[in-house]
């Protein structure tokens, strides 16, 4: 992995720069992708780093609430389905570390941002998953959730996170469907695995609904992200959408809302919904939710526990790359 | 069921063991493995081998009869009455020790399911020829980890060896057969594993002496698994993989 690429690239005089921005600002608008070897904005490389990096951890820190449950799981077939489900988690993190590598930092540097606090990963992360119906929960919410984010992002001005979402949204929905599948299996089973359902989602929903961050009023990057088409909707919009779409499957289940506030409005044309809880949610942003700590420190406790076996290959290839030099010269 | 096919039951019963718990063992590293790329591949490897024990289960529970399914053979039998061969269970310690364990299997079930294709019984043979696939593919990852690792840096080696010396005593046991065991090979059932034993040791002396590195030639060997005398792993293991179907019996999940 080179760190390098960062280092100075060759001055810029004013008036290149002005056309250069020119150029980029009539690809966006007229909806073609940025490619990694184009001219962009610096706060439009930083963003995107940002919001890719972001998701690449999400992806990985993810793992392990999901891995909470491998060993645990109570059949065989669902141990399969959750153990791949994990692994394709695994799968789209490195897929995503390798697009933001391609804006110029290199995966190393993503996970020490994401050790020292410095980036950050989806919050739903934050809370534990103490039963076995929270596996179906975040199959079926949080990646619900991600979806209707990743739907809209297969839309977006950078061609590869673009191209990664499009990749990414076809494994997410078997994930969702796996989840929905697990809650049906507790809510039409006995009325402890019922009970289990609705512990579950009543846990899950709120957090779900934070996935799509603040209000379009709140947020800090949300504006010059839609101008510059990195993102294609609002916060708002695809929190509402994902209500939309999750309410319906709620019915199916037999469960009771988790929400006493939801209530489909005729004229919007959308369900009402009662307010998230805010507080919790930059409460849980800002490091204080109940896994925070944990999570970072079982990723640094592998990273650090790997790092002799990085080191022995490492070593290894400097020794194969000697040795095929002698044999050279 | 007449002998022959306790014999059989049997026979499954122990391959599905042997495999459910090691794929138990490899899922351990998801999310605690060196590279990202290592968590998706042991996890990998972990689904190859729950793979194969739910064929081996759900072969050995039509074999009974009693109506039994995959998942009762899996999540409803105590320590004493898992029948995998050690080496399978032991705790993944560190990489190395995880690596070295599973380039010994591999090297082992390259030969033994290549043989096993042959069996008289066209079920055993189909699961052991979409079996043997795989672990040739994982021997491709197991052989070159252990290249590097022993000629990585001090501590990767010492640490190979000290995974070859915690391994020694429990590979014989691959190798030792049981009256009904050696029953079902005469019906051309089953492998002998007994003769299998010269050609693994020559493949691994041969390929560590390459790295300068030794096989303890172990006369003493911990054996007892396919009678169910496990080392003191496997109960904390089952406690933690049975725990819903313990909790909440007879539930569908």
């Amino acid at each position: 992995m080179d760190n390098d690429k960062n280092e100075e690239r060759p001055a810029m005089q004013p008036q290149d720069e002005a056309a250069l921005l020119d150029e980029f600002e009539r690809k966006i608008k007229a909806e073609e992708k940025i490619e990694p070897t184009d001219w962009m904005p610096e706060a439009y490389r930083k963003n995107l780093i940002r919001q890719m990096s972001q998701h690449a951890h999400s992806e990985v820190i993810g793992m392990q609430p999901e891995g909470n449950w491998i060993s645990r799981s109570p059949s065989l077939r669902r141990k399969a389905v959750l153990l791949a489900k994990v692994q394709d988690e695994g799968g789209h993190g490195l897929y995503l570390y390798s697009a933001t590598e391609t804006l110029g930092i290199s995966r190393s540097e993503m996970i020490e941002a994401l050790q020292t606090g410095k980036a950050k990963y989806a919050s739903i992360f934050n809370y534990p998953t103490l039963t076995w119906a929270d596996v179906g929960a975040i199959g079926w919410l949080v990646d619900g959730a991600a979806i209707v984010n990743q739907i809209s992002l297969q839309r977006t001005s950078y061609g590869p996170y673009s191209r990664a979402m499009i990749r990414i949204c076809k494994e997410e929905s078997f994930h969702q469907r796996q989840g929905y599948e697990i809650m049906y299996q507790l809510a039409k089973g006995t009325p402890e695995q019922k009970q289990m359902a609705q512990d579950s989602m009543n846990r899950f929903w709120w957090p779900s609904l934070m996935m799509f961050g603040p209000h379009d009023s709140e947020s800090a990057h949300s504006g010059q992200s839609m101008k510059w088409k990195i993102k294609r909707q609002s916060n708002d919009e695809l929190r509402q959408k994902f209500i939309d779409q999750t309410v319906p499957q709620i019915e199916v289940l037999g469960l009771e809302m988790p929400d006493p506030e939801i209530k489909w409005n005729e004229e919007r044309g959308h369900y009402d919904s009662g307010e998230i809880n805010w507080e919790e949610f930059y409460q849980v942003i800002n490091g204080s939710g109940p896994c925070n700590h944990q999570r970072i420190k079982h990723h640094v406790k592998a990273h650090e526990d790997g790092e002799w076996v990085r080191e022995a290959v490492r070593a290894y290839r400097a020794k194969q790359q000697a040795k095929s030099e002698e044999n050279a010269a | 069921m007449n002998v022959e096919q306790q014999n059989l039951f049997r026979f499954l019963v122990g391959l599905g063991d042997d495999a459910v718990v090691l794929s138990h063992r490899l899922s351990e590293w998801c999310s605690n493995g060196p590279y990202l790329e290592e968590d998706i591949a042991l996890s990998n490897i972990a689904l190859d081998y729950i793979g194969r024990a739910r064929m081996f289960y759900q072969y050995a529970a039509e074999i009974e009869g009693k109506g039994r399914t995959e998942d009762d053979i899996a999540y409803l039998r105590d320590e004493r009455q898992f029948t995998n061969l050690l080496i399978h269970e032991l705790p993944i310690n560190d990489f190395a020790f995880t690596m070295v364990r599973q380039f010994f299997v591999d090297v082992y079930y390259c030969e033994y399911l290549k043989q096993l294709c042959e069996s008289k019984d066209e079920r055993i043979a189909a699961i052991a020829a979409k079996a043997v696939k795989e672990s040739r593919y994982h021997l491709k990852r197991s052989e070159p980890w252990i290249r590097q690792l022993s000629e990585g840096t001090e501590e990767s080696r010492r640490r190979i060896q000290a995974a070859l010396v915690e391994l020694e005593n429990f590979v014989g046991e691959l190798f030792i057969m049981s009256d009904w065991e050696k029953e079902l090979v005469e019906a051309g059932i089953a492998v002998d594993r007994e003769k299998l034993q010269a050609g693994w040791d020559q493949y691994i002396q041969k390929f560590l002496a390459e790295s300068d590195l030794e096989f303890p030639d172990s006369q003493l060997q911990i054996r007892g698994g396919r009678d169910g005398i496990h080392t003191e792993h496997l109960g904390h293991m089952l406690s933690d993989m049975q725990y819903v179907q313990r909790v909440y019996p007879g539930l569908e999940w």
